[in-house]
């Protein structure tokens, strides 16, 4: 029997020698992972939601605006892979329009694009909700659904959108673009929600559009639009335009 | 018994065999796995990718892991950097043998980012 009698200082160094063992297995598991969990977090892009506390906007100011100028039109189609081209069923995002009053012959020009109306009438229209307001105020075409109806370019009284006839190739990877879908002015959701402005108001070489949120107060949108008159197109039709033209 | 046994297994390799030969050849570009194990991946990336693109599109959630253009960094070919420009591309190799139509590269690009960026740099 007193063979069977197990010898306590035996167990002591087994259990020790197991609990260093767990104990450097632990560390490398650790340091296996940890690169793996850093990288993945640095990895993933924005996973919070567009914010409905937040209203994008731009603030076109008509004094700056040279006659002639085209950058941003230049801009958004270098940006957008539109091509420059301005035919009947060629997709264009902005144009640039030249105003005339005749009776006192005062001249403007000015960029014209999708308004980004708080009550877009297009989204009214889509018979397939493809056409929808983002909750931060920027009005989209989800391709995904569109099935280029084209109500929504007959209900936009901007004629901001455009329809793709031709089949596309080399698109931008971040601005997918195909035949059969109805588009317009994204305010560049895509730089937009990497925190960089639409590529108009960057290439603007006189500052003519600020970009911004209308809703923050303290923002330099927010504030100028407080502190000089601006004027929201065809204001009369209630749609309430994220865009708004000062000097007009 | 044994004859017919010997005979079965005859039958069996080369079945076997051509079954494998008719697999489709991929190029995998970089591989790697970041979202499921591949097996899982061949049957749910489509449901993957559709649920994307609605956060993506209509509540502006960018989530890199499961979007297209994520998987196109790592898949896309090393020697074109697309997934879809020949038959043994990535996305290509295994549609055409499904016979499945996709639809995607309609609209979106199949190429990787950094490589469209570096050329349309100018």
């Amino acid at each position: 029997m007193s063979d069977c009698k197990i010898n306590p200082t035996e167990i002591n160094m087994v259990d020790l020698k197991r609990r260093s063992f767990l104990k450097t297995s632990l560390g490398v598991v650790a340091v296996a992972i940890a690169p793996g969990m850093l990288l993945f977090d640095v990895a993933h892009g924005k996973s919070e939601p567009a914010s409905g506390k937040v209203r994008w906007g731009m603030l076109i100011d008509t004094n700056q605006c040279k006659d002639g100028c085209n950058d941003c039109v230049g801009a958004c189609n270098k940006e957008n892979g539109l091509s420059d081209k301005t035919g009947a069923t060629d997709p264009q995002w902005i144009r640039k329009i030249e105003l005339k009053d005749s009776s006192s012959g005062r001249a403007l020009s000015l960029p014209m694009m999708c308004q980004h109306c708080e009550h877009p009438p297009c989204v009214d229209v889509c018979p397939t909700t493809a056409s929808f307001k983002r909750a931060d105020g920027i009005v989209l075409v989800d391709k995904h659904r569109c099935i280029g109806c084209r109500y929504c370019m007959m209900a936009c009284p901007y004629k901001a959108r455009s329809f793709v006839h031709e089949p596309l190739h080399d698109q931008n990877p971040d601005v997918p673009r195909g035949k059969g879908t109805v588009e317009s002015c994204t305010l560049c959701v895509h730089r937009v929600d990497q925190g960089q402005r639409p590529a108009c108001a960057e290439a603007c070489p006189n500052k003519a559009i600020l970009f911004g949120d209308l809703n923050d107060a303290n923002s330099e949108i927010a504030m100028k639009i407080r502190s000089v008159a601006s004027a929201q197109v065809r204001a009369d039709l209630q749609l309430n335009p994220g865009i708004r033209y000062q000097g007009l | 018994m044994k004859l017919l046994a010997s005979l079965l297994l005859c039958l069996c390799i080369p079945a076997v065999w051509a079954a494998g030969a008719d697999m489709p050849k991929i190029d995998i570009g970089k591989g790697g796995q970041c979202v499921k194990d591949p097996q899982w991946m061949r049957k749910n990336h489509m449901r993957l990718l559709k649920h994307q693109r609605d956060e993506t599109v209509r509540n502006g959630v960018r989530d890199e892991k499961s979007s297209l253009k994520n998987c196109i960094e790592c898949h896309a070919s090393i020697k074109d950097d697309s997934v879809i420009a020949r038959d043994d591309s990535f996305c290509v190799a295994c549609h055409r043998y499904e016979a499945v139509k996709v639809d995607c590269f309609e609209c979106h690009s199949g190429e990787r980012k950094s490589a469209w960026l570096q050329r349309n740099a100018k």
